[in-house]
C-alpha cells in the first residue's frame, strides 16, 4: 500500500529502503514485436496496398479539381465567384497534398516493417578529438605568432574595433531628427474646423447637441505629407449641454457654447479615440479601451492612458464657421522623452 | 594518384546506375547514403511539432514567393481600379493596391495570401509548442542548451516574421498594429523618438515604412530564419534525437525506426499532410479579409480589432496595465533635468517591456538555472514524462497561465461583448489573474504532477484494478488487481527523483550566501517528491495480506491486491 502521505511536505518515506536487493528495476528490453494484421494475412496486406493506391489516386482527383476552378471558373467581380474559385483552389490542393501525404504515411504505418532499430550513441566530444584539437590549435597560434607579437595583436584589435562604426554611422539618413515636429500640427488661428474627409466646413449651428464630427483641419487634403499631418491633427467635435462641461480656470473660453473639440489621437499609444458614448459623455479608444470623460476636460477614467485628451480651443468666424483659436497646447498623441 | 584512380573500377550497367555514378562520384553520395540511410529516429508524436514549424516553413517560402511577384511594397498614392467594386476610385497605397489585385484579380491570389496567411499563424504556433514539448520533457538538458537557445532564437525571429509580414498589405487594421508600435518606440526613454524618426523614416506613418518592413520581411528575417534552421538541424544530428525512458532504451542508445524506408516515408508524407491540412482551411476559411478594412487612414478605426494571435500578449499586456490609479497619480512621470523636463510613460514602458523582458529571459536561461538548481551535470539522452518532474512541469504551466491572461485580454472588448458583461470588469478580472494565476496555476499543476506519479507508484506495487469483484470465504468483498507486466512496470519505475540538497559547512563552519539560496531552491524545487518503486518495496507487498485466506486459484491475482 503506497502511503497516502507521499508527495506531502516534510515527508520523504518513499526514497528506497536500505538493505533492499535492487534499487531500481533492470531494463527489460525491448518487447517482443507484435505483427501488424497485415503481416499475417496476406488478404489484408492487399488490402492495404489497394487503399495507397486509392489514396494516391484521390490525389490526382485533387489535382484535376484544381484545374478545373482555375480555368473553368472565370471571375466576374462578384464575391461569390471569387470563394467559389478559392474553394475549388484550395480543396484541390488539399486533396492533391492529403492523398499523398496520407497514402505515404499510410504505407509506411501498414506495409514497412516496423521493427524498432536499437543503434548506440556516441559521445559528443571523444577526448582523444579534444586533445588533437587543442595541439592544432595551440600550432596554428603558434605559427601566426599572434602571442609573441602583441604590438600586431593590440593594433589589430583597435582596427577591428572601430572598423565597424562607420556600419552603423551610415544609417544615420534612416530618417531626420524629430526636431519640433511633433509639438506642432496643422492647426492654428482662424483654421476651420472641416469635416472627415470630405473637407466641408462646419457651422456651429450644424453641431446640435448630442451630435459628434470627425474634424480635420481646413486644406488637410490638399498638403503634401497629409497622413502625416492627418496623424497629428485629426480632432473629435462634440456638443453637450453647456452646464455638463467643467472647464478650468483659463479654459473656459476653449469651447463655444457647449461645443468643443479635443485630439483624436489617444495619449496611450496613438489609436484613433473613436468611440462617443453619447449618454455618459465618453469617449473609449477602441484599441485599448482607455476611456475619457468629457465632462473633466477628457480626463482618463479607465484604462492605460495616463494623460487626458489635449483640448482644441475653438471660436466661430464672422460667417458662423467654427475655427481654431489657436494650436493645441499641448503635444497630441503618445508620450515620448522630450515631451515634457 | 594511382590509388585513387585504382577504386575507379565500377562500371554501371543501367542508365540509372550510370547517372547515378557521375553524381556519386563528383559529390561523394555513397558516404552521405551510408551515414544517413539507415539513421534512427525514435517515434513519438510530440516529436511532430518541429516538423510541422519546419513544414509551414517551407510551405511560406512557396507561398510567399508567388506573393512577392505581384506585390509592390510602395506607399505611393493611386486611386484602386480594380475588380472589387466598393473600393473602386478609393485613394490608397499602391501596396493596398496590389495586395487587393491579388485577392481580386489573380486567379489563385487570394488562396495564396490565405494559406500563406495561416501557415504563418501555424509556424509560430508550432514553433511555441516544439518549445513546450521540449521544455516539459526536460529535452534542453546537457548537452542540447545551446540548441534550445537557438530554439529561442528562431522564436523570436517567427515573431518578427509574422509582425513585419502583417504590416504588408498597408490596410486599416495593420496601420492601426504600425500605429501602436510607432506610440510603443516613442516611450522608450532618451532614444525612443528618434528611434521611431528612423523607423518610419521621418513622422509616423511616412512613405518608407512598408518599404522596410518588405525587405526585413522577404530578405532579411527568412535569412536568419534558414540559417538558424541548418544550425538547428546540424545539432539535432550531432546529438542524435533524444527519447521517451522505456523498455530497451538506454542513455546511451537510440530505439527506433531507420530514416530509409519508414522514417523518410512518415516525415515526408506529413510535409504533404500539412499542406494539404493548410490547404483545405485557405479553402474554406477566410483570414484577414483587407477589403472589408479599408487603406489606412489615421482617423478610423474598427471596434473589436485583435491582432494576429502571436502578438496578442503584448497586446493584451497594454490594455492591461492601468495608466492611473485614482484620481491624482499616473504612470507618466515628468522628470525634471538641467535641460529641462522629460517624460517617462511607464504605463506604456511597463506593459511593453515587462512581460517579454521576463518571459524571454527566463526561456533563454532555463537550462541553466535548471542545471544550478539540481548541479546535474551530466548528459541527458532520455526525456522526463513531465509528471516526474513536478516542479518544473508547475514553473511551465504558471508560464503559460500568465502568457494567456495576456492573450485573452487582447480580446477584452470582445470577451464583454459576446458575453454581456461589462467591459471593465473583465479588465479588473484579467488584471487579478495575470498575478494569481500563475501561482495558482503553479500550485495547482505540481500537485496533479505528484498525484499522477502516486498513481504511477499504485499501478507498478499493485496492478491495475481488474474491475472483477471478489467475495472471499469469510465474506469480505475485494477487488482483483492485475499486475502490469515487466515492460510497463519499467516504464512506470524509470526515472529519478531528486532530493532536495543540503548546504554543506565549510572547514571553519560556515554556510555561503550562494550556498544558502541554493538550499532554498533545491528545497522549493524537490521536498515535495515522490521516489519510483523499487523491486524490495515490489516483493515487500506480494507478501501483504489475502493470500493466506483466499482460494488457491485465485492467490496469485488476489496477492497483487
Amino acid at each position: 500500500m503506497a502511503d497516502s502521505s507521499h508527495g506531502a511536505p516534510g515527508t520523504s518515506v518513499t526514497v528506497a529502503a536500505p538493505g533492499g536487493e535492487l534499487d531500481e528495476f533492470q531494463n527489460p528490453g525491448l518487447p517482443p514485436h507484435r505483427p501488424r494484421l497485415a503481416d499475417r494475412d496476406p488478404k489484408a496486406e492487399k488490402r492495404a496496398e489497394r487503399q495507397v493506391a486509392l489514396l494516391f489516386a484521390i490525389s490526382v482527383v485533387g489535382t484535376l479539381l484544381f484545374f478545373v476552378g482555375y480555368f473553368f471558373i472565370p471571375l466576374d467581380q462578384t464575391i461569390e465567384r471569387l470563394r467559389l474559385q478559392n474553394l475549388m483552389l484550395g480543396l484541390g490542393t488539399a486533396f492533391a497534398m492529403l492523398g499523398i501525404g496520407v497514402g505515404i504515411v499510410h504505407w509506411a504505418k501498414t506495409l514497412m516493417p516496423d521493427h524498432e532499430v536499437t543503434e548506440s550513441r556516441h559521445e559528443v566530444r571523444p577526448e582523444q578529438d579534444r586533445q588533437d584539437a587543442e595541439k592544432i590549435v595551440n600550432d596554428i597560434l603558434e605559427e601566426s605568432g599572434i602571442k609573441r607579437r602583441p604590438l600586431i595583436r593590440n593594433t589589430l584589435l583597435g582596427a577591428a574595433i572601430l572598423a565597424p562604426l562607420p556600419a552603423i554611422a551610415i544609417f544615420r539618413d534612416l530618417g531626420p531628427l524629430p526636431g519640433n515636429s511633433l509639438k506642432q500640427t496643422m492647426w492654428d488661428t482662424g483654421v476651420r474646423l472641416t469635416r472627415d474627409p470630405s473637407g466641408t466646413p462646419i457651422r456651429a449651428s450644424d453641431v446640435t447637441v448630442g451630435s459628434a464630427f470627425h474634424v480635420i483641419p481646413e486644406g488637410l487634403n490638399e498638403v503634401e505629407n497629409k497622413l502625416e499631418e492627418k496623424a497629428k491633427a485629426v480632432v473629435l467635435l462634440m456638443r453637450l449641454d453647456p452646464e455638463e462641461l467643467n472647464p478650468s480656470p483659463g479654459r473656459e473660453n476653449w469651447g463655444y457654447d457647449g461645443i468643443v473639440a479635443y485630439s483624436k489621437i489617444c495619449t496611450h499609444v496613438g489609436c484613433p479615440v473613436a468611440l462617443y458614448e453619447q449618454q455618459t459623455h465618453h469617449l473609449l479608444c477602441p484599441c485599448h479601451q482607455s476611456t475619457f470623460d468629457l465632462e473633466q476636460e477628457c480626463k482618463v477614467i479607465f484604462g492605460p492612458a495616463a494623460r487626458p485628451l489635449p483640448q482644441l480651443p475653438i471660436e466661430i468666424d464672422d460667417e458662423g464657421y467654427l475655427v481654431a483659436s489657436s494650436d493645441f497646447q499641448e503635444p497630441v498623441g503618445p508620450s515620448f522623452w522630450e515631451r515634457g | 594518384m594511382s590509388s585513387s584512380t585504382a577504386t575507379h573500377t565500377y562500371t554501371p550497367k543501367t542508365r540509372v546506375g550510370k547517372v547515378t555514378d557521375y553524381v556519386d562520384s563528383r559529390v561523394g553520395g555513397s558516404g552521405i547514403v551510408k551515414e544517413f540511410g539507415r539513421k534512427i529516429f525514435p517515434d513519438h508524436w510530440t516529436f511532430m511539432f518541429g516538423e510541422v514549424a519546419l513544414y509551414t516553413f517551407v510551405i511560406l517560402l512557396i507561398s510567399g514567393t508567388f506573393l512577392t511577384f505581384f506585390y509592390d511594397p510602395s506607399m505611393a498614392e493611386t486611386h484602386y481600379e480594380g475588380s472589387y467594386l466598393p473600393l473602386r476610385g478609393v485613394e490608397m497605397s499602391v501596396a493596398y493596391a496590389s495586395s487587393l489585385d491579388i485577392s481580386f484579380d489573380i486567379r489563385g491570389g487570394l488562396f495564396m495570401r490565405q494559406i500563406h496567411h495561416w501557415a504563418a499563424l501555424l509556424f509560430v504556433a508550432s514553433v511555441a509548442v516544439h518549445m513546450l514539448r521540449v521544455f516539459f520533457t526536460g529535452a534542453f538538458r546537457r548537452p542540447r542548451e545551446f540548441n534550445w537557445v537557438v530554439g529561442c532564437v528562431l522564436l523570436i525571429l517567427s515573431l518578427a516574421a509574422g509582425f513585419t509580414g502583417y504590416s504588408l498589405p498597408d490596410d486599416l487594421l495593420s496601420g492601426n498594429g504600425l500605429r501602436i508600435i510607432d506610440g510603443v518606440m516613442k516611450a522608450i526613454p532618451v532614444v525612443g523618438t528618434y528611434l521611431s524618426f528612423f523607423l518610419f523614416g521621418g513622422e509616423f506613418p511616412g512613405t518608407m515604412i512598408i518599404g522596410r518592413l518588405y525587405v526585413l520581411h522577404i530578405l532579411l528575417i527568412p535569412a536568419v530564419i534558414l540559417l538558424m534552421i541548418g544550425i538547428h538541424l546540424f545539432m539535432v544530428v550531432l546529438h542524435k534525437h533524444s527519447q521517451f525512458p522505456g523498455p530497451g532504451r538506454t542513455n546511451t542508445n537510440v530505439v527506433g525506426y531507420p530514416v530509409g524506408p519508414v522514417y523518410a516515408a512518415k516525415a515526408g508524407g506529413f510535409f504533404f499532410i500539412v499542406f494539404g491540412v493548410l490547404a483545405a482551411i485557405a479553402a474554406a476559411f477566410t483570414i484577414n479579409p483587407i477589403w472589408n478594412y479599408g487603406p489606412y487612414d489615421p482617423s478610423p478605426v474598427s471596434a473589436g480589432t485583435q491582432p494576429d494571435w502571436y502578438i496578442g500578449w503584448v497586446d493584451g499586456a497594454l490594455r492591461l496595465m492601468p495608466g492611473t490609479l485614482g484620481d491624482n497619480f499616473d504612470f507618466e512621470f515628468m522628470i525634471p533635468f538641467p535641460w529641462g523636463v522629460n517624460a517617462l510613460s511607464l504605463n506604456v514602458l511597463i506593459p511593453a517591456l515587462v512581460p517579454a523582458i521576463i518571459v524571454f529571459t527566463a526561456m533563454f536561461l532555463w537550462p541553466w538555472i535548471e542545471a544550478w538548481v539540481t548541479k546535474d551535470k551530466r548528459e541527458h539522452h532520455l526525456l522526463n514524462r513531465p509528471r516526474n518532474a513536478p516542479t518544473r512541469t508547475a514553473i511551465g504551466v504558471a508560464g503559460i497561465t500568465f502568457y494567456c491572461v495576456m492573450w485573452a485580454a487582447a480580446s477584452s472588448d470582445l470577451i464583454a461583448t459576446h458575453f454581456l458583461v461589462s467591459l471593465n470588469d473583465v479588465l479588473y478580472w484579467l488584471r487579478f489573474l495575470v498575478i494569481f494565476g500563475p501561482i495558482l496555476a503553479f500550485m495547482v499543476s505540481r500537485r496533479i504532477s505528484l498525484a499522477l506519479q502516486r498513481k504511477d507508484r499504485e499501478i507498478a506495487l499493485h496492478g491495475r484494478e481488474t474491475g472483477r469483484i471478489v467475495r472471499l470465504p469469510h465474506g469480505e468483498f475485494i477487488e482483483v488487481h492485475e499486475q502490469v507486466d515487466d515492460y510497463k512496470r519499467y516504464k512506470l519505475t524509470a526515472f529519478e527523483s531528486p532530493e532536495v540538497m543540503v548546504p554543506t559547512p565549510d572547514e571553519n563552519g560556515k554556510v555561503g550566501l550562494v550556498d544558502k539560496v541554493h538550499g532554498r531552491v533545491s528545497r522549493f524545487f524537490f521536498e515535495d517528491r515522490v521516489a519510483p518503486v523499487t523491486p524490495k518495496e515490489l516483493a515487500t507487498s506480494h507478501g501483504d495480506h489475502h493470500s493466506e485466506i483466499a482460494g488457491a486459484k485465485d492467490r496469485e491475482s488476489i496477492a497483487s491486491h
